[in-house]
């Protein structure tokens, strides 16, 4: 923790577990599209499981806090480093638009974070902890609310147009962090780093594009 | 000789010393050959400046062949200029145009401060240098074999390659971070790939480093704007190298 290297390395961890929460949190996602059924029993086994629930959940929510946080700090510490600015710059002649607003992206992405938590997190945990409703009952069949709690959120035009658009920053964050996460971590080969690169931009727009093609698909079917 | 040169405005980054405020000026150059460096092009500003009684520019320079490091110059908006793999003594005014406006500024991070005009103090190169950059072995007097020890190809090349740093610290001018990690990471690699400097290879990465931290360089964000803008292209790979070093040593040194 004390050193430069040492906070980025832990930059790097804690987004390797978001991206990996990301993939899962996808998945479960898309079944929504294929099967009701399908969705209804993965959310219903994610929200219920306790080593989900009480191993993972914690760990995330302090992952998201910690890449926030440290994301921030490093942010500081990296404009003081140049206190006097250049008169005259061109950042785009050597590096990405990506790789220079990681934090406006990251930004971003914990604006739309406060809105999803708002929308699902929040009352989950209501649900789940507070009234102590674990049975995802709707109507009294257990384990079948989470499909329409879905569909209910993709009514609005607005709603979807900023989950659409927040995944557009989500895409922009991760063009340059997937890749630059291996390096933080000190992985860099000749013969992998490109792939991983490759892989990188696979998962920056599939991921991100199949969330935003989720919401469309239903706001559109539920019109 | 009857080819006519460049006219030119330079907006010049003016400071008396290290604590006065400093501020752009604007100068004018005429008919400057694009054949000239970019230092001679500044030789002539300066001779024009003395000419009128006024205080030439100061900048640093010394070998003008791009191999000690000395020349830096921020020209229009990048290290060493726009040109690539090269210094600022080695760029050619036929990167310019007639009629062209350039703003030369110097190197800035807070771990570099001016001296004067142009002028930089990176000592703080030096002192990294001195928290580890080194063999703690005599090696003179008695100079072994060179093949006396087997080395892959592979590092062998890749130790060289880092060697060519010239510690210019246009990495950490163009880094929008101020970070000095490509420059630190070439000086461990340059060793840490040889048998001569794995000895010392843990205590070399973590002390090198928390020097380039006391320093207030800022950290790596991977944005490899320092690999573009390095005359010696030194690659992004080291940073990794050294990322990983530091993570291993800091793990099993023994305390
Ligand atoms: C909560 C909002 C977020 C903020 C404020 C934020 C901010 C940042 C910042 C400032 C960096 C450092 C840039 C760098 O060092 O190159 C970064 C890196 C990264 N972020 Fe985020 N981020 C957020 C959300 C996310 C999410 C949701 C993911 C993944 C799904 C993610 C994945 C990454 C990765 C993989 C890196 C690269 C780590 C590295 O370079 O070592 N971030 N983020
Ligand atoms: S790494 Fe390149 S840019 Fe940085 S000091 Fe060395 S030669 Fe100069
Ligand atoms: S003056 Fe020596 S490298 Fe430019």
């Amino acid at each position: 923790m004390k050193t430069s290297i040492a906070r980025k390395v832990l930059m790097a961890l804690s987004g390797f577990f978001l991206l990996f929460f990301l993939l899962q949190h996808f998945i479960i996602n898309f079944s929504s599209v294929i099967s009701e059924d399908g969705f209804n029993s993965a959310s219903h086994f994610m929200g219920t499981n306790p080593i989900i629930q009480y191993g993972l959940q914690p760990v995330l929510i302090f992952g998201v806090i910690f890449h926030l946080g440290m994301g921030i700090y490093l942010e500081l510490q990296n404009n003081k480093a140049r206190s006097v600015k250049y008169a005259m710059n061109k950042p785009s002649a050597n590096a990405s638009w990506m790789s220079r607003n990681m934090i406006y992206t990251g930004l971003m992405v914990m604006l739309f974070l406060g809105l999803h938590f708002y929308d699902f997190w929040i009352p989950e945990i209501k649900t789940k902890f507070i009234d102590g409703d674990m049975s995802g009952a709707l109507n009294g069949v257990e384990g079948t609310r989470y499909f329409h709690e879905l569909q209910h959120k993709f009514v609005d035009v607005w709603r979807v147009a900023l989950y659409c658009l927040s995944f557009v920053f989500l895409s922009l964050h991760l063009l340059h962090g997937f890749q630059s996460a291996f390096q933080s971590v000190g992985f860099s080969h000749n013969r992998y780093t490109p792939i991983i690169k490759k892989l990188g931009n696979l998962y920056a727009v599939v991921v991100p594009l199949g969330f935003v093609f989720i919401a469309l698909y239903h706001y559109v079917s539920q019109l | 000789m009857s080819e006519k040169g460049m006219n030119l405005t330079l907006k010049i980054w003016r400071q008396k010393n290290a604590t006065s405020k400093g501020k752009i000026e604007t100068y004018k150059v005429a008919d400057i050959s694009e054949h000239m460096s970019f230092l001679e092009m500044m030789d002539v500003l300066n001779e024009q400046l003395i000419n009128e009684g006024q205080e030439p520019i100061a900048f640093d320079h010394d070998c003008r062949e791009g191999i000690c490091g000395m020349c830096s110059l921020h020209i229009n908006g990048e290290a060493h200029g726009p040109d690539r793999g090269v210094t600022t003594c080695q760029l050619h005014m036929r990167m310019f145009n007639d009629g062209d406006t350039i703003y030369i500024e110097p190197f800035r991070a807070k771990a570099f401060p001016v001296i004067k005009d142009l002028i930089i103090d990176r000592t703080a190169f030096d002192r990294i240098q001195h928290a580890g950059g080194f063999v703690s072995v005599n090696t003179s007097g008695n100079t072994q074999d060179a093949n006396a020890l087997p080395i892959p190809k592979a590092d062998a090349d890749k130790a060289f390659d880092a060697a060519t740093c010239i510690g210019c610290g246009a990495c950490v001018a163009s880094c929008k971070n101020a970070s000095a990690m490509l420059y630190v990471s070439a000086k461990v690699s340059q060793f840490s790939l040889l048998p001569q400097g794995k000895v010392e290879a843990k205590d070399r990465v973590l002390n090198m480093v928390e020097q380039m931290d006391k320093e207030g360089f800022g950290n790596c964000t991977n944005t490899g704007a320092c690999e573009v803008e390095c005359p010696k292209g030194i690659s992004l790979e080291n940073i990794a190298r050294m990322n990983s070093e530091y993570l291993k040593a800091s793990i099993t040194k023994e305390a």
